[in-house]
């Protein structure tokens, strides 16, 4: 009898265990579609006519499927010299990787003097505030005669104290023997560190290139301040002009959003999971 | 490592990142500090002996300036709704997240990640149109409810709030992350005993989940924290500060003050403030954090 009982009792822990993982499921749901809504509402107004997206009710699903906000971002506005920019940014910004990789090496591997300290100082730039330095690293730009070049545009964000750390971290883990193996052979420190190190860290070389990638194809702040011109305007930065300029015409600006978010959502999804592991490793240790 | 390898060979390996460092994050600071106590402008730019050493008049003048005082107030408006309304959303989409067991929760954790990777530009423009009073989607949505309109980003206080669910939208993602992290450190058996005991789901929650979740809501409070007093694109894309001022962020003021007034010393003192501020609300959390784990 009493066993019958217990046995009810789990049964019943279970469907109400079962009852609350719908419940969860449900109310996930509901918050999620609030979260997708604005993505979703940004590209079906992308192939709206202007006319729509300004008619009341508004329409869900695009009436008359329309290319023409796209093809006037491309034509009659600068949105391709935007694009070039923002990827000229973006390939400059491997190169910041890649001395980032070289920085970590030099600080994981190396008993050095002054070695700590200058780890410590590499750290404690992480803390500063982008809008303490952004006023005399523009100064500084201006007195090399940098402003309003792509040079200017690069050079400020070019080397994180963020990606110096990632590297340091996982290129310790790399055991000494490797690289003194390396040295009896004759190899250079220089080309121990392309030919061993560099392949051995493919998986923090994967992670940091995705953010990478995502971090210079978002960049805005040091291309406002630096370029005049609008020849050296990234996307960010001729988007929140056309944004300015175009008050009451929507389609073309989710255009342009959609042109900005689309190839970032796509990298992401194709690899969360590196980026979300990532940073629950890293960011928690 | 010995000592038969290159001597020379870590600081090759560092000088570039360095001097990179060095001529933009650490000289930086320094001059900042000393344009600060200076009327450094236009002027001044074009010609170095325009440039009047003033003592802290700047100082005095910003801290008596009243938009100033009005993005200050506004900044910790951000601060004090902002960061317990994101800390409380991350931490519910964690749990909800980690207490799932099918598939699916997987799916859910891309979904409610990916606004924190996107532009912060291209959402903000995209959230000016939801947001629009007259062909904006919410409105709409409101009005199928029969709920009036709401001023979105006109009226003063909404327009804050407004900003605020923007940047809520865009942090819970990565904060989520952190604290699924967290959930999934925490030993089963903790959780196997309290039902033992009896314990019922919430109780589990607040006697055993929050607080071993110390550290990681520690560490999303306080780079949450210091994220919003630098709160800057969301007011500048979207009410540039307006409606009058009430959404002006400090950060935006500075932005303003530096670079489209070039009063570049007014602003650099400015930037002091928000460093000094930044500094005190990081030390007044950490002496927190460390009487707190002494239990």
């Amino acid at each position: 009898m009493s066993a019958k009982s217990a046995h009810i009792q789990s049964e019943r822990a279970k469907t109400s265990e079962r009852l609350l993982q719908w419940l969860a499921g449900i109310v996930l749901t509901v918050f999620g579609i609030m979260m997708l809504l604005p993505f979703i509402w940004m590209v079906l107004s992308t192939f709206k006519p202007e006319s729509e997206v300004l008619s009341i009710p508004p329409t869900l699903w695009p009436k008359a499927f329309t290319m023409a906000n796209v093809n006037k971002l491309f034509v009659s506005m600068n949105f391709s010299v935007y694009l070039v920019n923002t990827l000229c940014i973006v390939a400059f910004s491997f190169l910041g990787m890649f001395m980032n990789a070289m920085a970590g090496f030099g600080f994981a591997k190396y008993n050095f003097k002054g070695g700590k300290a200058l780890f410590y100082v590499v750290l404690a730039t992480m803390m500063i505030p982008g809008q303490v330095t952004m006023i005399p690293v523009y100064l500084i730009l201006n007195t090399m005669n940098l402003t309003n070049t792509m040079i200017g545009i690069i050079l400020p964000g070019l080397v994180g104290a963020f990606g110096i750390f990632l590297f340091r971290q996982f290129m310790a883990t790399i055991p000494d023997e490797l690289l003194e193996a390396a040295r009896m052979e004759g190899a250079g420190e220089f080309r121990t560190f392309l030919q061993i190190v560099l392949p051995i860290s493919k998986p923090i070389l994967a992670v940091q290139s995705i953010l990478t990638f995502i971090a210079g194809w978002n960049s805005f702040l040091w291309p406002l301040i630096i370029a005049n011109d609008e020849k050296l305007y990234s996307l960010s930065v001729g988007l929140s002009l056309l944004r300015s300029q175009s008050n009451q015409n929507f389609a073309l600006q989710m255009a342009g959003a959609t042109l900005m978010v689309a190839p970032i959502i796509i990298i992401f999804i194709a690899f969360q999971r590196h980026i979300i592991e990532n940073y629950s490793t890293s960011g928690m240790k | 490592m010995r000592g038969f390898t290159a001597k020379s060979a870590p600081y090759f390996f560092i000088a570039p990142t360095l001097i990179l460092l060095t001529l933009f994050s650490l000289l930086p600071i320094l001059i900042a500090l000393g344009i600060s106590f200076t009327n450094m402008d236009l002027s001044g730019l074009a010609d170095h002996s325009n440039i009047k050493f003033i003592g802290l008049q700047n100082y005095k003048d910003v801290l008596t300036d009243p938009i100033f005082k009005k993005a200050i107030f506004n900044t910790l408006f951000y601060v004090i709704i902002g960061v317990p309304i994101v800390i409380i959303c991350s931490l519910s989409v964690a749990l909800l997240i980690n207490f799932g067991t099918s598939r699916i929760f997987k799916v859910f954790r891309v979904v409610y990640y990916l606004p924190s990777v996107t532009n912060v530009v291209a959402v903000a423009v995209v959230w000016f149109y939801l947001y629009n009073p007259t062909f904006g989607l919410l409105n709409y949505l409101l009005k199928l409810v029969h709920l009036g309109p709401v001023p979105w980003l006109t009226h003063p206080i909404v327009a804050k709030i407004s900003l605020i669910l923007l940047a809520l939208w865009r942090a819970i993602g990565l904060n989520m992350i952190i604290f699924i992290a967290g959930l999934q450190g925490i030993p089963k058996s903790y959780y196997e005993a309290a039902q033992l005991d009896g314990a019922k789901h919430w109780q589990q929650l607040w006697y055993i989940t929050i607080p071993m979740l110390r550290y990681a809501i520690f560490f999303v409070s306080i780079t949450t924290m210091i994220g919003w007093l630098q709160f800057f694109e969301e007011p500048f894309i979207m009410t540039q500060g307006g409606p009058l001022d009430s959404t002006t962020s400090v950060a935006l003021f500075i932005y303003r003050n530096g670079f489209q007034f070039s009063h570049f010393g007014y602003a650099a003192a400015g930037s002091f403030v928000l460093f000094f501020a930044i500094i005190i609300v990081t030390l007044v959390q950490f002496r927190f954090q460390s009487k707190d784990t002494t239990m």
